[in-house]
């Protein structure tokens, strides 16, 4: 059985525009201790699924319209927000670390404080057994010379320090899962390195499962184990990372994989192949599949019939196309 | 002028760019962040030069230095075939329009009180060389960009990420110039606009004989665009290469990790790779290491790295590199 299942999660926000379904009909699931990458390009709906699945969208506008979130054989969004069971589940079982490490660590605390306070109430630690373990966290993270920068305040941290701590307080109660959103965007190419070898160690070490949430294409080849791509509030495509990067079926995830340039690769060798025209707006959109207009694969019943459902194609491969496209890379 | 010299579009010749940090109410000088320190390269025309690096190398100042808007400490910067290293605002002025800038942030970089029709002209009105065919050149420079002259009314909010970018590139193109700076035009964009906007920046350049200079942090991007690359560290090329070159058989240790660093779209390659991850963070401009920049990081270092730095020398092939271990 799987540790976190997502079943037909709708998350929509209601905007003097009308109506916006930034998560519509997502279903996800997550292992133990297996490492999950969800891609998608800015607005596609996957920061606001993470965030519905430890009810974190402010309402209103935001509304959990629909769907389960099942984590230890209960569902969690028959909870409240503000229940003692949803702040007994989030920063203790799942835990979270957000793309900016500059706003999202409190500019007046003292590190030391932001570390302990999730133990002492959580694991109802004292402050002094607190601070040991927090001293300890900053040693495994990397942070040199932890006891002293307990006191300090984190705009005495360089970026990718500031992302260390962090991975130390995400983990300080050994949660089962941890939601990395965009963790590496606002840093450099060698800090992200730094950074996405030491979550992939601290998992490991704390039996953690982990979902990368990112844009980057070749930051989950790298780490994740099964990947799920998001376009415009829905799962397009999911498998196992060979089967995404492979053998991808769903128009999106074969455009996406021909736009990027290769390491190594020249003009004179390969033009980019670009994605046509631009990601849909997702005020009252249409019933059909939202890549349609950029789709180089359309037929006739993608315009007649409403977005096709996931269907399973082998493996643990599915894709919610009505073409059977089978491109190999 | 030699006929060698005349390719050049661009010659800088240890260039160095500091910056003074004062302290207290008569603001003394303390210090000095030494963002561009001894840098030389030359760009030749119909090249696409990139620069690497990462955040606070000093790869936007050096683009800075080129366009001007920094007056360089020491060293020349000779824009086809004149220094104006150290030329006056009235003097330069003729050099401006030869130049074209597109920036990172297409937020930004864009007035957003401004039409689109008045952003892209104003180089033009500015160099005063608004004639009768000024409307429809503005014109011609949408349909160069790919956008539809008749959203030359609109203002930059009602634009869309990408769209933002091929204005700042119509508005760097006004004039006609014959070098562009392209300070991380695509960092800011999503993936698949991305692709997008490199294409058009490529087929400008075939179908106008633009000369570029393509800054960005994106090693994967900058070499799909580039001829030959040079990478930055702490104010100091420490590589330069052709791309291919560059990424065959790069020779410096922090090529090599920043190479490793990338990860790769495809896992069965990604299993394979030797990942080289850096200890520790870059250090500050304003108390670099002495001797090479690198050597606190490097995990081949010698002696010698640390009291000497070392000068970029020719390996063969146009392939320049600063390493004492090579």
């Amino acid at each position: 059985m799987s540790l976190l299942s997502i079943e037909n999660l709708k998350t929509y926000f209601h905007t003097y525009r009308g109506l916006v379904k930034a998560v519509d009909g997502v279903s996800f699931n997550v292992d133990e201790k297996e490492i999950v990458g969800l891609v998608g390009e800015s607005g596609c709906g996957k920061s606001v699924s993470m965030l519905s699945v430890l009810q974190l969208i402010s309402s209103p506008p935001g509304e959990i319209v629909g769907g389960k979130v099942m984590f230890e054989g209960q569902d969690l969004l028959k909870y409240r927000s503000k229940s003692n069971m949803m702040n007994s589940i989030r920063g203790a079982k799942i835990a979270m670390i957000f793309q900016e490490p500059m706003t999202s660590l409190n500019p007046v605390l003292t590190i030391g404080r932001q570390l302990t306070e999730s133990m002492e109430v959580h694991l109802k630690m004292t402050p002094q057994m607190a601070r040991e373990r927090a001293v300890e966290l900053l040693r495994l993270v990397g942070i040199p010379d932890a006891k002293r920068r307990l006191d300090a305040y984190p705009h005495q941290f360089s970026g990718g320090m500031r992302q260390r701590m962090m991975i130390g307080i995400a983990l300080s109660c050994n949660p089962k899962i941890l939601i990395a959103d965009e963790p590496t965007t606002a840093v450099d190419v060698t800090t992200q390195a730094q950074l996405l070898e030491l979550m992939r160690d601290m998992v490991d070490r704390f039996n953690t499962a982990l979902i990368i949430v990112t844009h980057n294409l070749g930051v989950v080849a790298r780490y994740a184990e099964r990947i799920y791509v998001m376009y415009s509030g829905r799962i397009v495509e999911s498998g196992l990372a060979d089967e995404i990067f492979l053998e991808p079926r769903h128009p999106y995830t074969i455009g996406l994989l021909k736009c990027v340039p290769q390491l190594g690769e020249t003009r004179q060798e390969r033009r980019l192949e670009p994605i046509k025209g631009l990601p849909p707006n997702l005020i009252n959109m249409p019933p059909n599949c939202a890549f349609l207009p950029r789709c180089n694969y359309a037929i006739d019943r993608c315009n007649l019939e409403p977005w096709p459902s996931l269907k399973h194609v082998g493996g643990r491969h599915y894709v919610a196309c009505f073409r059977e496209i089978l491109e190999k890379s | 002028m030699n006929r060698e010299n005349s390719t050049n579009v661009v010659e800088l010749l240890n260039l160095k760019m500091y910056f003074p940090i004062t302290r207290g109410l008569l603001r003394r000088k303390v210090g000095e962040i030494k963002a561009v320190d001894d840098v030389s390269f030359t760009i030749k025309k119909n090249e696409t030069l990139g620069l690497v690096g990462e955040s606070g190398c000093g790869k936007t100042t050096t683009g800075w230095c080129i366009l001007r808007l920094y007056k360089p400490t020491a060293g020349k910067i000779i824009f086809n075939g004149r220094d104006i290293s150290s030329m006056k605002e009235n003097q330069l002025r003729p050099f401006r329009s030869r130049m074209g800038a597109i920036f990172q942030d297409p937020y930004g970089s864009l007035n957003p009180r401004q039409t689109a029709r008045t952003i892209v002209g104003m180089p033009i009105i500015i160099h005063g060389m608004k004639t009768k065919g000024y409307d429809d050149r503005v014109e011609e420079l949408f349909k160069l960009v790919g956008l539809d002259p008749s959203m030359m009314t609109r203002v930059p909010h009602e634009f869309s990420g990408g769209q933002r970018q091929r204005l700042g590139i119509a508005r760097a193109l006004a004039c006609q110039p014959e070098l562009i700076i392209c300070d991380e035009p695509v960092s800011a964009l999503d993936v698949s606009i991305q692709a997008q906007i490199i294409n058009l920046l490529e087929d400008l350049q075939e179908k106008l004989g633009l000369t570029y200079l393509f800054i960005a942090h994106d090693l994967s991007v900058v070499q799909h665009i580039s001829n030959r690359v040079a990478v930055m560290y702490l104010g100091r090329i420490i590589e330069i290469a052709n791309s291919k070159e560059l990424y065959a058989n790069p020779l410096h240790p922090y090529t090599k990790a920043l190479l490793s660093a990338i990860p790769v779209p495809n896992p069965v390659i990604e299993r394979k790779r030797t990942r080289i991850v850096l200890k520790g963070e870059v250090p500050s401009p304003a108390d670099p290491p002495p001797g090479c920049p690198f050597h606190p990081r490097c995990n081949v270092a010698i002696d010698d790295c640390k009291t000497e730095k070392p000068q970029l020398k020719d390996v063969g092939n146009g392939h320049m590199v600063a390493c004492f271990r090579v």
